[in-house]
């Protein structure tokens, strides 16, 4: 059996295959900051998928899939196993939501939504080739490289 | 359409937009009719403008509708530090219509969304200003009798100009194909060729207007202002190369009109004015009967 770098959770969720360099995006995207469970957090990991990767193993915890699904953006590789009793209960992967609310600050100085006490509102416009962003509501669109995680 | 707000061109789709161009044909027959009495319409304009704000004002008395509001921001509550979120409740309790306009990209999206009244989008920063766009709509329209596989320029500064990114969104309902000149750092942006890519439209991006003269139904001009240059000389050589001249438009089409949406600084040298090929001052006037048929039509009237 191979090791474990980080120990194993007996209840609660692995999000496994982030990029090295997304890990504490994720934390917060999920607000794990403010959670009193057990958290084990490992980065910068050998991976055949990614060069370096992070790992994320919540105790007791279960994600809904549209808050998940928010790390996608940071993660879009990444994987989520759910663990009960020591045994995947069930893995899935990550999907691009169609609309993301809050997390990503409109790249455009001019936009509303930089000045405006107010969320952030986007439209995924592409999946296939990077993620592209359309804003709600300058209606600009942008891609990956431009994207700042609020 | 009866109490939905107008942001974005794309809001509405072909169909209400061609409406709209049809109650605008009874207004211009007939621009005073007693239809808004009793209707109270903020005009909140957070930036300066004379042509907007006073053809959307002169549209609204025309018709007997009230009007309040301010002309710029330091004559309001903005000043004080009021968020646009307070602004637009407050006013929402006073009147049945606002008409805004905003130097940020999105406010009025964002009004429309905190006001349970209608908004019309009077030009959002460098994004929407759609009721330029059915003025120039019906314009198009009117010089051509149709809207439908028209050859379309768009010359000056394609980056920022915000009613060409509209007019084109609009023209592409209709099949046309389009020329965009423009010098290479004011190109039209990448978003709006996937946009006709996706459409299956044709166009062409190029620098020198000449080119496009003899080609075109519309010739649709804008202003390349000083402040896009960090270099004043380039932008002597650029402003004096997008310069209409009387003596360029030999080669052009019979039918071909030369639209500007206002205010013109030098793009359009004075000695094209007298030439019928020149319609932006009719196209300005035309902005007074869109803009009865946008309102009256929010409003329910029409």
């Amino acid at each position: 059996m191979k090791e474990l770098i980080v120990s194993a959770i007996d209840t609660g969720t692995v999000i496994d295959h982030i990029p090295a360099k997304s890990v504490m995006q994720v934390v917060r995207i999920l607000g794990l900051e403010d959670f009193e469970n057990m958290i084990l957090i490992g980065t910068n990991f050998d991976s055949k998928k990614l060069i370096k990767k992070g790992i994320i193993k919540v105790k007791g915890k279960f994600f809904k899939p549209e808050t998940i699904n928010k790390i996608a953006l940071v993660a879009p590789q990444a994987t989520l196993t759910i663990i009960e009793d020591y045994n995947v209960k069930n893995k899935t992967i990550v999907e691009v939501p169609e609309e993301i609310i809050g997390i990503v600050q409109c790249p455009n100085q001019n936009c509303i939504t930089n000045h405006e006490e107010m969320n952030s509102e986007f439209f995924v416009v592409d999946k296939t080739n990077g993620i592209k962003l359309k804003c709600h509501f300058c209606e600009k669109t942008f891609g990956q490289e431009e994207m700042k995680i609020l | 359409m009866k109490n939905r707000s107008l942001v974005s061109i794309c809001d509405y789709n072909k169909d209400e937009q061609l409406k709209i161009l049809e109650v605008s044909k009874e207004f211009e027959k007939k621009p005073k009719q007693r239809l808004l009495d009793g209707f109270v319409i903020a005009s909140l304009f957070f930036e300066p403008s004379t042509r907007t704000r006073l053809s959307f004002e002169s549209a609204i008395n025309m018709l007997g509708g009230r009007i309040i509001g301010f002309t710029d921001a330091g004559s309001s509550s903005v000043k004080k530090g009021e968020s646009l979120r307070d602004t637009i409740r407050t006013v929402n309790n006073y009147s049945d219509l606002i008409v805004m306009r905003h130097p940020l990209d999105g406010a009025a999206r964002f009004a429309s969304e905190v006001a349970d009244i209608p908004i019309i989008n009077a030009g959002d920063g460098a994004n929407q200003h759609p009721t330029q766009t059915m003025l120039d709509l019906y314009t198009i329209m009117q010089t051509q009798n149709k809207l439908e596989n028209l050859k379309v320029g768009f010359v000056g500064d394609l980056k920022y100009g915000r009613t060409v990114h509209s007019l084109t969104q609009a023209l592409a309902n209709f099949n046309c194909e389009f020329s965009f000149v423009a010098p290479n750092f004011l190109q039209i942006p990448t978003q709006y060729k996937e946009f006709l890519d996706e459409k299956g439209l044709k166009y062409e991006t190029l620098a020198n207007i000449h080119e496009v003269i003899p080609e075109v139904d519309i010739l649709y001009m804008t202003r390349i202002q000083r402040e896009r240059f960090s270099d004043p000389q380039e932008y002597e050589k650029v402003k004096d190369a997008y310069e209409l001249k009387k003596s360029d438009m030999e080669p052009a089409k019979k039918n071909m009109k030369v639209l500007h949406p206002l205010p013109r600084v030098n793009e359009i040298n004075i000695d094209v004015d007298s030439m019928p090929e020149a319609y932006y001052f009719q196209q300005a006037l035309n902005g007074v009967f869109v803009r009865q048929a946008i309102v009256s039509m929010i409003l329910g009237i029409k």
